[in-house]
């Protein structure tokens, strides 16, 4: 037997994150060496002459052991980016008071701590810029992957034949075959309105590849490609997709973003698993407590698993459209 | 209709719900006739199995008379006034899993496959009335149950087999089958199981069946134990014996030749501070499971011995005995019953005589008696070993 295989992951272009946790280890340094050495610190700052400069290091240490928590365990790494350039601007007047007091050799120490300082806040503002920026745009890249127990040429007549996707692609409604290289696709979420792109196919080779992308100015610009392989069985196909989303910035960026949810992955996991129930059993399968089958967006919150009424049969078709308009309330407001 | 429903934690209720419809199209509708608490519904009660809801239909030992079939369901497979028995693992016949046979593993009939697959890497099959892990389907405890993939599973019992004959190919037949077939038994072979429930009893009869020279049933409750003994099994008894040097002693010293874990996750154990150690770790979530027959097992096995689960588990356990596994070359065999695979032939050794499944039925009851039947088969009060609802 093939296994199955759903794997998936998500990558930004630009990643604050990593200058974000550098910093945060940086802080946690210098916070440790002002509390466990102040005495190294003030002779070093050239500050070694004051009493108050004995409470004021141990001070920075202290909030700098705060930002480099904030950086390594918080959730808004630019905020606490933006606190540290804060803190570098306090350093700063600290420093710019001690030299107006001093001269000599405490003086030029004081002059390079201050060059250190400075240099500092340059990578701190550099930072919380690039942090406010690539919130702004990102590229939101999706793969996903299946093993499907038909042959190549189904898997792929059945994909190639695009009215298909709405089948178990969840955000789609609807995709209309324009020519052979044309198509208009249509959704209702995000947005708790239709929204519709059009879409061009820029590869397609039979039983093997194919790749498209959004054309024109579609509000989210989106590239996919799918492959399939054969499996070592003989039998079985391996499907293989990968889909990224251009998100702009603002609130439309935003609730793009928040309709895939903490783990953007899982939707095209699922996507996958109702393509391989659609091709090996003919239908998507439905239970009691996940009755919505291909409409379904989430696998929880469920309804109990005993018989639906008919009612909530009805109002299945418009789980989508419910969800979505949540959405909107939630996200946009 | 009328449905056995779980209604939390050691509470399950009758109530009142709507009668089930076809859903896809190779679902089929059951008139429930016979069906019956299994051992495993009990891990559901004492709320040891995540993603339960408050009015989840329970059950997924059940039989019938199909009332409706969809559109997609092939006519000569299954026909409107059909008898069948239900399995309960969800197959869906066309996928690579059910195409080796490994029914319990069905890579389409988990509808909540995403979760099952956070939890074991994998996804594992719909079940009837078994949590939303297992697909949120809901159970046949119930005058109506919906069966899904109807031309796959369900089999058609001949004419002139009672219910209670047929009944138990659903699940605890079919599974204590499994236990005994993972063993590979031999002529020379001393098998011990552990457990001596329904499950229990029916490995003990396939055991024999396939030719076990010896075998040893390990449980607490004198009345089952007499049971297995009945059965041909020598009993030990864990709250009086120690189970490890009884088990030399039956077989000079060797250990069994094959073991098969018939407890599974809330097994108990005759040393208190042991059984109180592990009843503490499950209470705090530390271990989900309390693996007692299992350590014991591997711990009593031959060497190069087969020591076969089909017990259930459901999450993580501690100490598991990896030392003992790995340095005496033991082989441990394990699963969900593939119950498709052995409903046929099952049905043809009952016809023939060989097993008699209703050995194991101690009470008769009606639907609305369900929250007293799950007491007494909890509790292991009045006898109880197995219960057999007629809705």
């Amino acid at each position: 037997m093939t296994a199955r295989h759903h794997r998936t992951r998500q990558r930004a272009s630009t990643d604050p994150g990593r200058w974000g946790r550098r910093l945060g280890w940086l802080s946690i340094g210098l916070g440790t060496l002002h509390l466990a050495a102040p005495g190294l610190v003030r002779r070093v700052g050239g500050v070694d002459d004051s009493a108050a400069s004995r409470t004021v290091v141990r001070l920075i240490g202290a909030r700098e052991l705060v930002h480099g928590a904030g950086l390594l365990f918080g959730r808004n790494t630019r905020g606490w980016v933006w606190s540290r350039v804060g803190g570098d601007a306090l350093d700063l007047a600290s420093l710019g008071v001690a030299l107006a007091r001093r001269r000599g050799i405490r003086r030029a120490r004081l002059m390079g701590a201050t060059g250190a300082v400075l240099a500092m806040t340059a990578v701190d503002v550099a930072t919380a810029v690039r942090a406010g920026r690539s919130r702004a745009r990102r590229l939101m890249e999706l793969t996903g992957t299946t093993t499907i127990r038909r042959p190549r040429s189904d898997v792929y007549a059945f994909w190639r034949r695009l009215e298909n996707l709405p089948r178990f692609m969840t955000h789609l409604d609807e995709v209309e075959e324009i020519d052979a290289r044309h198509s208009r696709w249509r959704a209702t979420a995000p947005f708790g309105r239709t929204v519709s792109w059009d879409a061009e196919i820029i590869q397609d080779i039979p039983d093997t590849r194919i790749a498209w992308r959004s054309a024109g100015d579609a509000a989210v610009r989106n590239l996919g490609t799918v492959t399939f392989t054969s499996a070592p069985d003989g039998v079985s196909t391996e499907v293989r997709v990968r889909i990224a989303y251009d998100l702009p910035g603002g609130r439309l960026g935003a609730a793009v973003a928040k309709f895939f949810g903490e783990e953007p992955h899982q939707q095209v996991a699922d996507d996958l698993r109702r393509l391989k129930q659609a091709l090996e059993t003919g239908d998507v399968v439905r239970s009691e407590g996940a009755l919505w089958g291909e409409r379904a967006r989430k696998e929880f919150p469920q309804r109990p698993a005993k018989p639906p009424r008919a009612d909530e049969l009805v109002r299945g078709a418009d789980e989508l459209v419910r969800a979505a308009n949540e959405l909107v309330r939630g996200g946009l407001a | 209709m009328k449905a056995v429903t779980w209604a939390g934690p050691n509470h399950v209720e009758v109530r009142q719900v709507d009668e089930p419809v076809i859903l896809n199209e190779r679902d089929a509708i059951v008139r429930v006739t016979s069906t019956a608490i299994c051992g495993s519904d009990l891990h559901l009660l004492d709320g040891y199995v995540p993603t339960m809801q408050n009015g989840d239909v329970l059950g997924h030992e059940f039989m019938g008379e199909v009332v409706e079939v969809g559109p997609g369901v092939d006519p000569s497979r299954l026909r409107v006034g059909d008898r069948v028995v239900v399995p309960f693992p969800i197959a869906c016949g066309s996928c690579n899993a059910c195409a080796a046979q490994l029914y319990a593993c069905c890579e389409n009939s988990n509808p909540n496959a995403g979760i099952a697959e956070k939890l074991y890497g994998h996804p594992i099959a719909g079940l009837f009335g078994y949590s939303h892990l297992a697909g949120g389907f809901a159970g046949g405890q119930a005058e109506y149950a919906r069966v899904p993939f109807a031309d796959v599973g369900p089999l058609k019992v001949p004419d002139g087999l009672t219910d209670e004959q047929v009944l138990f190919l659903s699940d605890i037949l079919p599974t204590g089958y499994m236990g005994a077939e993972m063993c590979d038994i031999q002529p020379t072979d001393v098998v011990a199981v552990w457990g001596a429930g329904p499950v229990g009893q029916f490995a003990i009869d396939s055991a024999r069946m396939l030719g076990a020279a010896m075998v040893v049933a390990i449980d607490k409750e004198p009345y089952r134990l007499s049971l297995a003994e009945q059965a041909g099994a020598i009993p030990i008894n864990f709250t009086e014996a120690d189970v490890r040097a009884e088990l030399l002693e039956l077989t000079g010293g060797r250990g069994p030749d094959k073991c098969i874990d018939a407890a599974g996750m809330e097994a108990t154990h005759g040393s208190m501070p042991i059984d109180v150690y592990d009843r503490a770790k499950q209470a705090v979530r530390a271990e989900t499971d309390r693996p007692h027959a299992l350590r014991q097992a591997i711990l009593s096995c031959r060497s190069g011995g087969i020591v076969s689960v089909i017990g259930a588990y459901g999450g993580f356990i501690d100490k598991f005995p990896v030392g003992a596994w790995m340095n005496r070359g033991l082989t441990l065999r394990s699963g969900q019953c593939h119950v498709q695979r052995y409903m046929a032939p099952l049905l043809e050794r009952i016809q023939r005589g060989d097993i008699d499944p209703t050995r194991v039925i101690t009470h008769t009851m009606s639907l609305d008696e369900a929250p007293h039947a799950y007491d007494l088969f909890k509790n292991k009060q009045d006898d109880c070993l197995k219960v057999v609802l007629r809705p």
